[in-house]
Formats: C-alpha cells, structure tokens, sequence
C-alpha cells in the first residue's frame, strides 16, 4: 500500500534536517564509490587478461616437431620428427569426441603478385577449421573449404592488409595472385581482431601446398581446438594424453621436451583463471568490507537521529502515533538516505571509471566498467543494507516511552 | 467520564523504589474543569501521566468513558489516545520543523483522515484560537502565548473527550496566562471536560474543582467558585 502522507513526513523530516542527511548519505556514498570503483579495476584487469588471448581461441592446443634430444629405443638423440597427413588423421580419428576443430599448418615465404604490385608474406597452407582457431573474420568471400581440399584447387584467401597492398583500391575477389609463380584464384578476404600481422597472411588449402612445393605428405604444424564442454582439468587431461600417444607413435622418450611439443591454452587458462578468481576473492572481501563500514556508519547515524528526535518521536507518540508508524519513519527514511546517496556514488563511481578508464591502459586495467547487473544488484543490496542500518534505531524509536521524551528538562 | 480507584505507582530507585502515588480515588464527570495541585513531588504530574495513558499504574482500576483502561498494548493506548485525550504540556511540545497547521493536523495524520479534510479541521481550530493568519509559521516564529495557542488548537484538533495540561502556564507571563486560561474557560464553557495540573493558586482557583495532593494521597478535594479569567486580560 502506498501512503503518500507517509511519504510526505518522512520527506518533510529529510528536508528539514539537510546537514543531518547530507553527512549521514555521505558514508554510504562513499563507500558504494569506493566499491564500484574497486570492481571496475578488478573487472579491468580481467579484460586485460582476456584480451591477451583474443588472438586466437582459448581453447587452442599446438603441435610442433623438432629433433630428439634423447636417445630412445636404440635410436639415437637428434633424429628428426616429421609429422604427415596420417598423423592428423590419427588425431582426428583416436580424439574425435574431444576435438572441437583441427588443422594442419604448411609454413612457407612467398612472394606475391599482382600486376606491378609484389610484396613477400607469410604462407600458411591449412585445413577448412583453421578460420575458426584463427578466429579469423571473412570480410568478403569464402574460406577455404573441403572441396578445395579435395581437388587440390589452386585458391588463396588473403588478409585486409594483402589485398590493400597489391590490389589498391580495386576488390581481390575473383582476380589471380602470382604466389612464387604460380597462380591462385583470390576466392576470400578475411581481416582479423588480433593484431594488423595476421592480416598480412595468405592461406591456401594444405593439399595444394603439398601437391605444389614438394609433392609429399608432410605437416609442419597441428592447431586443434578441444570441445568447450571439456572442464579445465579434463582439457590438461586431454592434452596430456594426445602429447603421450604422439611420444608413443613417434617411439619418442616420454620425457623428452623438443621432439614433440603440445602447447595446451587449458594449462594458461587455469592459471590465469586461478589469479582471476583469487583477484575477484580479494575484490569481494574488500567491497564487502566497505558496504559494511558504509552500513555501521549510517546505523550509527540513524541512532544518533533517533535520539536526537526522541522528543518529537514522543510527542507524535502522545497525539496517537503507533509504534508501526514510528517504525516506518525512521526505516524509510533510513532506506532512502541509503538508496540516493549509494545511487550518487554509484553513478560518480561509474562517471569516474569512464573517465579515467581510457587512459589505465597502461597498467594493465582495459576498459575497467561494472555490468548492468551489478549496478542492478548493487541498488537491490543499497535497499536491503539501509534496511538493515535502519532496522536497530527504529525498533529503538518505537520503544521511546512518550513520558520520558516528553520530561521538562 | 473517568473513574480511578485504588491507584498505587512506584518508580524504583537504586534498590529500593519511591511510592509515588498511595491509593488515588477520583472520580471526574462531564464538563468539569479539575486543577490537581501539590508541590514537586506530591504525584499530581505521574497521576496525569497515568490519566493520558503515556505511563501504567502498579495497581488500581481505571475507567474511562466506560473503557477500563490497563494492560494495554502499545498500538491500544496510541489508539485511545488519539480518540480520547488531548495534551497541552508545559513546553508546548510542537514539532519544530513542522509550521503551525502541520502541527494542529498531526492528530488527525494519526487518525488516519484525508489530507484535505485534515488542512481544512486544522484551518478551522486555528481559527478558534485565533491564529489562522499565522497558520504557516513555524513554532520558532512564534511567541510563547502563541505557541500554546497551537498546541491548545492540535489538542482540539482530533475532537477529545477529555482535555489533560500539564502546568499549560508554566512558561508563560501573568498576563499571556490569563489570555490562555481564559481560552481554556471557554472550552470548558462548551462541554469539554479539562483536567489541569497547576501549582500556582490563581491558575487553580480559574477552575471548578481543586483536587490537592500531597505525598502521593488525595488531602482536599473541593469544589470552588469559577474566578474568570476575561476580567483580568
């Protein structure tokens, strides 16, 4: 029920006493300041960390060969691993429910052309999936598919950067590029959040690199993502597991570190996760720290109103003033000091975060903000705490007995 | 009206406790104007606090306007104040942030009465005591006579059946006095039923009924000659 004369004295007694509301709305302000800003640090930093890994999928898994450096089996130290399409297979068979996406990679320099523009680049020869673990993003086009793969066709997908250095103004799509004097059907654009590097890079199907610059079956690389519904600790499992059986299929020694190497982004993850949520522990505790300061300071505020009015709360007492109606003044007005002043200090907490934000990049802190729902559910914990910090002093005031408010002294 | 028998109260002091009031009868009808007297500690202040329901007696019955009046709750007793009793203190006791309508209409607030209809009876009181052209003053913009004034109208405010002051000229000059008992008088003149604690003979002798108290019992209880209050102002 909503009893707009209730409202009018609680609004006539906040106005009445500005000094008394202003200095007792100024703890809770301050404090919901001091933790909006504490969370748009901590939310920064998190930002920080995801952004560090935006690069590619979070999810990755690499696979690179190099030499034995332990001899193992009756073979010697030094014997070179090479990795080859049955391999990939191998992976893409034994792992299939684990696997997300998977590609190979083919690294090679070339030299592209296009009519009189020619410039070197980064060749990577790849499967279908690798668009996604690039998170690459096709800007016109298509990438490269499996019917590429298949018929070994002689198509590019180029970045931003490729087609605005040797195409100028003009669109790529359709034209042929000379890579090492061999022509390919530009079929694909694609540009890339990660950095302006990867947008000067030319993928073609690792089929066709295979067939033209060596006529075998090798892989320099295997990129795999693992399924995103595999846990942390199953992802590092999973890892594990595919580096032991790559060992065991290449008689490699199980402890040695350079003839086969498994990057897994789960081991980075957790320990990033890990900092994370020890940071948002620490963040919590401390906000949760100032909240309740803020709490005390306003019930130690309200108390001190509720004996500074004791003698108007008897006179309103002794004129037929229930107890429930006491109540409601001082709750009330306790819940609106709370709610406007945290609602201030939220809203010069947010200003604030906006305002120096840009310029924390520096430290580590990117785009430091605080989610609607927070903001949501901090105005939801304003409501409840100056409930709570009213809660004493008002059940205080109802117990006033008019005689002793109203005793001439 | 009211009807008191056997009335015991003891506040405890340290360890032991002060017997305030030893077995208080009284008996007050409609329309009568009653001064209880006593010097400082005679009991005749905790004997009106127990009349206005603002403190409980040990012992004895209290009757009023037919309703016996103990154990009560909280929520009761604000209740029966509100419908009953009508205050007028010593220092006048008005909210000082609220100016003088706001004042006279805080009874009615309590009553639960509709804004409009709340400004309008508060209108009306003011009027009767004299004070509507000062109806947005607030307390501190007002002399002592005038104060008492509003406090006597917020106490009309909410129609009681019976009126209690507690040494209503205590903080006022002879002159302001006469003003206000003279007002008083007149209430009394229309049917209200007052009941007074004074200790000063000339407030006492203003009206009908002198009821003397002295460590805690009843010593005189007569009826005296109405000295009226206008002859003087």
């Amino acid at each position: 029920m909503f009893d707009l004369d209730l409202w009018r004295e609680i609004f006539q007694s906040i106005n009445m006493n500005r000094t008394r509301t202003v200095l007792s709305g100024f703890t809770v302000l301050f404090a919901i300041l001091l933790f909006t800003i504490l969370f748009g640090i901590a939310n920064g930093l998190n930002n920080s960390f995801a952004e560090s890994f935006n690069d590619d999928a979070n999810n990755s898994i690499f696979i690179r060969t190099g030499r034995t450096s332990k001899a193992y089996k009756g073979m010697q130290a030094g014997r070179r691993i090479q990795i080859k399409n049955e391999d990939f297979d191998f992976i893409k068979d034994e792992f299939n429910d684990e696997v997300q996406y998977i590609t190979a990679r083919i690294y090679k320099n070339v030299t592209a052309s296009f009519r009189s523009e020619q410039s070197a680049y980064d060749l990577r020869a790849v499967h279908p999936d690798h668009q996604f673990l690039e998170k690459s993003i096709m800007q016109e086009g298509r990438y490269i598919n499996m019917g590429d793969l298949h018929n070994r066709t002689k198509v590019a997908v180029i970045g931003r950067l490729v087609e605005e250095d040797l195409f100028k103004k003009t669109t790529a799509i359709g034209k042929f590029i000379n890579l090492n004097g061999i022509s390919y059907k530009v079929v694909g654009i694609f540009s890339d959040e990660g950095s302006d590097n990867e947008e000067r890079k030319i993928y073609i199907p690792v089929s066709t690199a295979q067939q033209v610059y060596g006529n075998n079956d090798y892989l320099d690389q295997i990129n795999l993502t693992y399924n995103p519904n595999l846990t942390i600790n199953q992802a590092i499992g999973f890892g594990n597991k595919l580096e032991e059986d790559l060992k065991d299929r290449f008689s490699v020694a199980r402890n040695d570190q350079r003839a086969i190497r498994v990057f897994n982004m789960a081991q980075q993850n957790k320990n990033v996760n890990q900092m994370t949520t020890v940071l948002g522990v620490i963040v919590f505790i401390i906000g949760l720290g100032t909240l309740i300061a803020g709490i005390v300071g306003i019930s130690n505020i309200m108390i001190f109103i509720v004996k500074e009015r004791t003698k108007e709360i008897g006179i309103r007492k002794a004129l037929g003033a229930k107890p429930s109606s006491i109540v409601s003044i001082i709750l009330i007005e306790s819940i609106i000091i709370t709610s406007i002043a945290g609602y201030i200090g939220l809203i010069l907490g947010v200003s604030i975060l906006k305002l120096v934000g840009p310029s924390l990049k520096d430290y580590f802190i990117t785009n430091p903000s605080v989610s609607s729902s927070l903001v949501f559910g901090a105005t939801v914990i304003l409501i409840i705490a100056g409930g709570i910090a009213g809660y004493v002093p008002a059940k205080k005031a109802s117990r006033i007995k008019p005689i002793v408010a109203l005793r001439n002294d | 009206m009211l009807k008191i028998n056997q009335l015991h109260k003891s506040y405890p002091i340290g360890d032991s406790s002060l017997h305030v009031l030893k077995g208080i009868d009284l008996s007050v009808d409609q329309g009568e104007m009653v001064a209880i007297m006593g010097s400082s500690g005679s009991g005749k202040s905790t004997l009106l606090n127990i009349i206005g329901m603002l403190d409980e007696a040990d012992t004895g019955d209290y009757i009023l306007d037919g309703l016996p009046i103990n154990n009560l709750t909280e929520k009761k007793a604000a209740v029966y104040r509100n419908k009953f009793l009508g205050f007028i203190f010593q220092s006048f006791n008005l909210i000082n942030y609220k100016n003088a309508i706001e004042n006279v209409a805080l009874p009615l607030y309590y009553q639960g009465i509709k804004r409009k209809e709340r400004v309008e009876k508060a209108k009306f009181h003011l009027e009767k005591v004299g004070l509507l052209d000062w109806a947005e003053h607030l307390p501190k913009e007002l002399s002592g006579g005038q104060k008492q004034r509003v406090a006597i109208a917020r106490a009309l405010a909410a129609n009681p059946k019976l009126l209690l002051a507690d040494e209503p000229t205590g903080a006022l000059d002879t002159k302001t006095s006469y003003e206000i008992m003279a007002f008083i008088q007149s209430l009394n003149d229309e049917g209200k039923t007052i009941l007074m604690v004074t200790h000063e003979e000339d407030i006492a002798n203003m009206c009908k009924r002198i009821v003397r108290l002295r460590d805690g019992v009843i010593m005189e209880d007569k009826k005296v000659t109405q000295v009226r209050a206008e002859q003087y102002v």
